[in-house]
């Protein structure tokens, strides 16, 4: 009846595992309570869960990533605080305990974190400044939503119920496979993420044809805003990089179920076909991933450098260029594995050729400051902060990209330090900045400044004490993933990095105020304008936060800086004659059970409940071919409404333009 | 400054043999290279930010500068230029240090084996018909030529002073060179997540006088412990922090028949085959 | 219809049809990197039988070949489907959808006789790394074409039901896309599965 599980899967083999689970637990019961109290139930539903509007959707993509950036974190601060303490000792963690942090800690950061965020991101504001009122289908952009969350939660789940894979979050068989793993853990992490890459893959067509067939009139590719190109070339990447995890992840699945023998050592498995197939896909996912933050660093430095963005070809043909060419380069993942110099080397010289397009767009965000007008918004903060840590991190990349160079530092700390001086500046950075930039535009109120900037000087400083000693541990030859080590020179370094940790607790806890603050003096920190910060691009030109339809007269656009040329022609607030009936599509909760049934397809899947399985998809396969037969899900709104909200728009503008 | 001093033993800043030196000097090299560019990169953008800082209105403003062939030109040919240096640094040092391509010396090269397993590593002298868990010892002045395996997951051998790393996979062969220039003990490790007792896997590395060594192989000769299929499987089973084992004689083809239980039932891959 | 005579809904609507168009293609694509993957992953594998069956001592050419005949011709009566479309002519739509149905089901029979006739000899997915790639890879093919077969009997009901109304009309293109990837698909099986294991 209900297959491996039994009452042996809840943790009380361990005080730790078992406060993790009774926090997790308390948690959900607590937003539970407070939604109860509040009777927000029905409006949470109504207006948030069961919608398709590309900003909402964006707006929970980005609250998922941040919880999730929270329980990643309390898994990095867990293992720094482990090896700050395990010199010839066992620390406070046991090695089957340790090793499940480290494999959600990386799970959780790129595939429930930094996925979502960007897609979140890219969801609210790619429309926006296309000049279009909603994603090319709506529908299934809830659905991708509602997979990435089903895949979170069965991340989540695996806190309370059983274990979480020990195999790291790339999950390298034979240790993954069932011969020597024989639990639930690589199971939970295979369906978490075989459920929100099905998600990401439709993210990435949606926005494929969003930006090819939804752009407004006169906004031809080379108009397009450097963070939609960087959307377009990322989706491009999403949409044919995550069939690789899917194959890698499936192919491991059934190993683990079906007894095949894709990667197991006897019976004709080959390993290294999944380390080949999931880096195929690992590659260019660290260009989906970086690739819109750079977008964002541009939108940023031009708006607050108060000049237009220099080198915008340039920008353009670097995008598409590190697109293509981050399809050849995975084998620098695995330099160590025997293979040939001449093999090797190309693609060692392959990585090498990706860091001059990287390099153009520093030289190019320079020259963008290089004579502006700087402001130190905090998304700026961010933007410089990042190029300054991320030459760093393409510099320790461009050594580990020399084979030889790599024997002596691969699956060292050296490396550990090098992917997150990539991640955090790269990443996360030009994420918090797009955070900090639109929220505005996002909620109709400024976000608090002095809290922002202190998020930022946290992170930053937090990042450099937590990943320079890792730099030098790797010098010294440790090896990542340990548990415990007999080196006392270590330990120092070890403590530096554990009190780096505690620097971005901060940073995190500045975020969370930064939230409440804003929040709090919202009244009196309303956007009226829409247009907070002299914006450029189309996003701007709407009111915030943006009514449902966007625009309520598509744009005609004329320039790359779409909205200051129509500023500069004093076109920018003209109001139309009449206005038209606009069609919207409609609310649907399909997507929210189709991710609820997704999520109770792994957890059955996990656990060996056969009929559930059953019963989940076909519950899943009623829902879209139910959905996938109805013609008619939009409705229409008004030219009276919508000339009501415009007025109402134009009331509280004032006398401004 | 007890940092500075640390940092200066630290294994991969200091190498004790001819393959990690040629390693850790293409490691200065391709740095420095990039320091032509990181360096000015940094500067320039806090320069920048100080200079251009809203409140200063003295400095010049261009709000509509946004492009310039020449310099557009230059900021792909600057990285371009650097990126080729490197890249012929690597194309030339990656088949010279191929970890394949036996060591240039007078002396013929020792052959040891290496096999993975959980979580100890099993080093066989076919020569010397000896065997030993967890410690690798060899002649300084002599190159090794290393044969690696794994009788378990994936593992990968490291000696950072000396030779740097290469996976061992279960069922393949992959092949490692090292000299020590000295005699002298270092640290060797596995250095990819195995399992439980991965954190204590490693192992010490020992390089001897010529002379020291035959005593030492002597020494391990008189033991009488036995390696054969027997005793193998039961050592092959999990353990945590072996001590130090010695084996004074080992079945011939052991090693073979620990890849070959894989590959009968498997088959051999193309690449790290490369014998 | 020509596009002046369109009114706005009508002209929207064909937006979203073309977006859809584009979008499954896109989609396509992305099931074609699956597939070339699975190629892949069997070309590196096929040395992998683990002392087991070799494909010369499995395969049937006589048997892949009927599949590769059912397969293609009814590629050919969807297409027949579709030019029937255009002409507006419902029933004869579903005359060849049905024509088309069970040519599918033959397929997809035949295949099912080979795998369980395989697997009764000892030669299942679990055998060897070959075995497991095959059946992975032409499973996922069949796994495909049932779908379709589900998608055929879906769009049958709705263009008798709600006749061929535009978005009928647009989902039986992109079915008719799908089912002809899947004759691609199977062509790229064909040939690096079955004929180089016979030769």
């Amino acid at each position: 009846m209900f297959g491996k599980l039994t009452i042996e899967a809840l943790p009380f083999y361990s005080p730790i595992a078992a406060g993790g689970a009774l926090v997790t637990v308390g948690g959900a019961l607590l937003v539970f309570l407070v939604l109860t109290w509040l009777k927000a139930w029905k409006y949470l539903w109504t207006d948030w869960l069961t919608s398709v509007d590309h900003k909402r959707i964006g707006v929970m993509y980005i609250v998922l990533a941040l919880i999730m950036l929270l329980r990643g974190f309390v898994d990095a601060i867990m293992m720094r605080a482990q090896q700050a303490m395990a010199l010839n000792s066992g620390g406070y963690l046991p090695p089957e305990h340790f090793d499940q942090i480290f494999s959600s800690h990386g799970t959780i950061m790129i595939f429930f974190m930094a996925m979502p965020f960007m897609t979140g991101l890219i969801n609210v504001i790619v429309p926006l400044q296309i000049g279009t009122r909603d994603v090319a289908f709506p529908w299934l952009n809830a659905v991708s939503l509602w997979l990435s969350a089903a895949g979170a939660a069965l991340v989540m789940v695996s806190l309370v119920i059983g274990k979480f894979s020990t195999a790291g979050w790339t999950g390298y068989p034979p240790y993954s496979g069932i011969e020597y793993n024989p639990g639930v853990g690589v199971d939970y992490w295979i369906w978490a993420i075989l459920i929100s890459g099905v998600g990401s893959t439709m993210s990435g067509i949606n926005f494929i044809v969003t930006i090819l067939k939804r752009r407004a009139p006169g906004m031809t590719l080379m108009r397009m805003t450097p963070f939609v190109w960087t959307a377009l070339v990322a989706s491009v990447l999403m949409a044919f990089a995550f069939p690789a995890i899917t194959v890698a992840c499936g192919l491991l699945a059934l190993d683990r179920l079906a007894g095949m023998h894709f990667f197991t050592n006897a019976h004709g498995g080959n390993m290294m076909n999944y380390v080949n197939l999931f880096w195929i896909w690992g590659h260019p996912e660290v260009y989906i991933l970086i690739l819109p933050a750079f977008g964002i660093f541009s939108e940023v430095v031009s708006t607050f450098s108060r000049k237009r963005l220099f080198g915008y070809e340039s920008l353009v043909y670097a995008t598409a260029a590190i697109g293509i060419l981050s399809f050849t380069v995975w084998l620098h993942h695995f330099f160590t594995m025997g293979s040939s110099a001449n093999v090797n080397a190309f693609f060692g010289v392959m990585t090498m050729i990706i860091a001059v397009p990287t390099g153009v767009k520093v030289f190019n965000w320079l020259l963008t400051m290089y004579r502006g007008r700087i402001e130190f918004h905090p998304s700026m903060m961010w933007s410089i902060g990042f190029i300054v840590t991320f030459v760093i991190g393409g510099m320790t990349g461009v050594l580990l990209a020399i084979p030889p160079a790599d024997f002596l530092m691969h699956n060292t700390t050296f490396l550990v330090a090098h992917f997150h001086n990539m991640i955090i500046p790269g990443v996360l950075f030009g994420y918090l900045a797009g955070y900090m930039y639109w929220f505005p535009k996002v909620f109709g109120f400024a976000f608090n400044r002095g809290w922002g900037l202190g998020a930022f000087w946290c992170w930053l400083v937090g990042f450099y004490l937590a990943f320079m000693p890792l730099y030098l541990l790797g010098l010294k030859g440790m090896p990542r993933r340990m548990e415990t080590y007999n080196d006392p020179t270590w330990q120092p370094y070890l403590q530096v990095a554990a009190f780096g940790a505690f620097v971005v607790l901060c940073g995190i806890g500045c975020m969370v105020m930064q939230l409440y603050v804003s929040l709090r003096d919202r009244n009196k920190t309303r956007d009226l304008t829409g247009d907070p910060f002299d914006g450029r691009t189309l996003e701007w030109s709407t009111s915030s936060p943006p009514p449902p339809y966007n625009f309520a007269v598509i744009p005609t656009v004329g320039d790359r800086e779409a909205f200051l040329e129509m500023k500069e022609k004093g076109i920018a607030y003209q109001r139309p004659a009449a206005y038209e009936a606009i069609r919207i599509p409609s609310n649907t909760p399909i997507g929210v059970i189709l991710g609820a049934f997704a999520f109770v397809l792994g957890f059955a899947v996990v656990w060996h409940i056969w009929w559930l399985v059953l019963a989940a998809g076909v519950v899943m396969f009623a829902a879209v071919i139910v959905r996938s037969s109805d013609d008619d899900n939009e409705f229409t709104m008004s030219a009276a409404e919508v000339k009501a909200i415009e007025d109402e728009r134009f009331r509280v503008m004032g006398t401004r333009p | 400054m007890t940092a500075a001093c640390d940092l200066k033993r630290a294994a991969v800043l200091d190498p004790k043999g001819p393959i990690a030196l040629a390693e850790r000097n293409l490691l200065f090299d391709a740095f420095y290279v990039m320091m032509i560019v990181i360096v000015p990169i940094i500067i320039l953008t806090l320069w920048f930010a100080w200079r251009y800082r809203a409140s200063n209105t003295k400095a010049v403003y261009a709000p509509t500068w946004d492009s310039s062939v020449k310099i557009d030109a230059l900021t792909w040919l600057i990285p371009a230029v650097i990126v080729v240096a490197v890249a012929v640094l690597l194309w030339r040092s990656t088949h010279r240090l191929d970890p394949y391509r036996p060591l240039e010396s007078k002396e013929p090269p020792l052959d040891v084996q290496v096999v993975a397993q959980d979580w100890k590593w099993l080093f066989i002298y076919p020569e010397q018909g000896i065997a030993v868990v967890n410690q690798l010892v060899f002649p300084a002045g002599r190159p090794v030529s290393l044969r690696i395996t794994s009788d378990t997951v994936m593992n990968s051998f490291y000696v950072p002073q000396l030779a740097g790393q290469i996976y061992a996979m279960a069922g393949m062969q992959t092949r490692l060179q090292m000299l020590a220039d000295q005699p002298g003990t270092f640290v060797g490790r596995n250095s990819q997540y195995s399992g439980d007792g991965y954190s204590k896997q490693h192992f010490e590395v020992q390089a001897m006088t010529p002379a020291d060594f035959d005593a030492w192989v002597a020494r391990v000769k008189q033991g009488g412990a036995r390696l054969d299929a027997t005793s193998y499987a039961a050592l092959a089973a999990k353990s945590r922090a072996n001590p130090i084992t010695y084996f004074s004689t080992v079945e011939p083809q052991l090693f073979d028949s620990i890849i070959d239980k894989y590959r009968h039932s498997g088959h051999a891959h193309s690449a790290p085959v490369r014998r | 219809m020509s596009v002046a005579h369109m009114s706005e809904h009508e002209r929207e609507e064909a937006e979203t049809h073309e977006q859809r168009a584009l979008g499954f293609w896109l989609y396509l694509m992305g099931d074609a990197v699956i597939f070339a993957l699975l190629f892949a992953t069997y070309a590196i594998m096929i040395p992998g039988t683990a002392g087991g069956p070799t494909g010369k001592q499995l395969f049937e050419l006589d048997n892949a070949a009927i599949e590769t005949v059912l397969l293609l011709v009814s590629s050919m009566t969807f297409g027949f489907a579709s030019l029937q479309v255009k002409a507006g002519n419902r029933g004869a739509v579903l005359a060849w959808l049905a024509i088309t149905f069970l040519l599918g089901t033959a397929f997809v029979f035949l295949e099912v006789r080979e795998f369980s006739g395989m697997i009764a000899q000892g030669a299942g997915p679990d055998r060897s790394g070959f075995l497991s790639a095959f059946f992975t890879l032409v499973g996922t093919h069949g796994v495909h074409v049932t779908m379709g077969l589900i998608w055929i009997v879906i769009l049958g009901a709705q263009v008798a039901l709600k006749g061929l109304t535009m978005p009928v009309a647009s989902r039986l293109h992109r079915l008719g896309l799908f089912w002809h990837f899947l004759d691609i698909a199977w062509v790229g099986i064909f040939s690096i599965v079955y004929l180089p294991g016979l030769l």
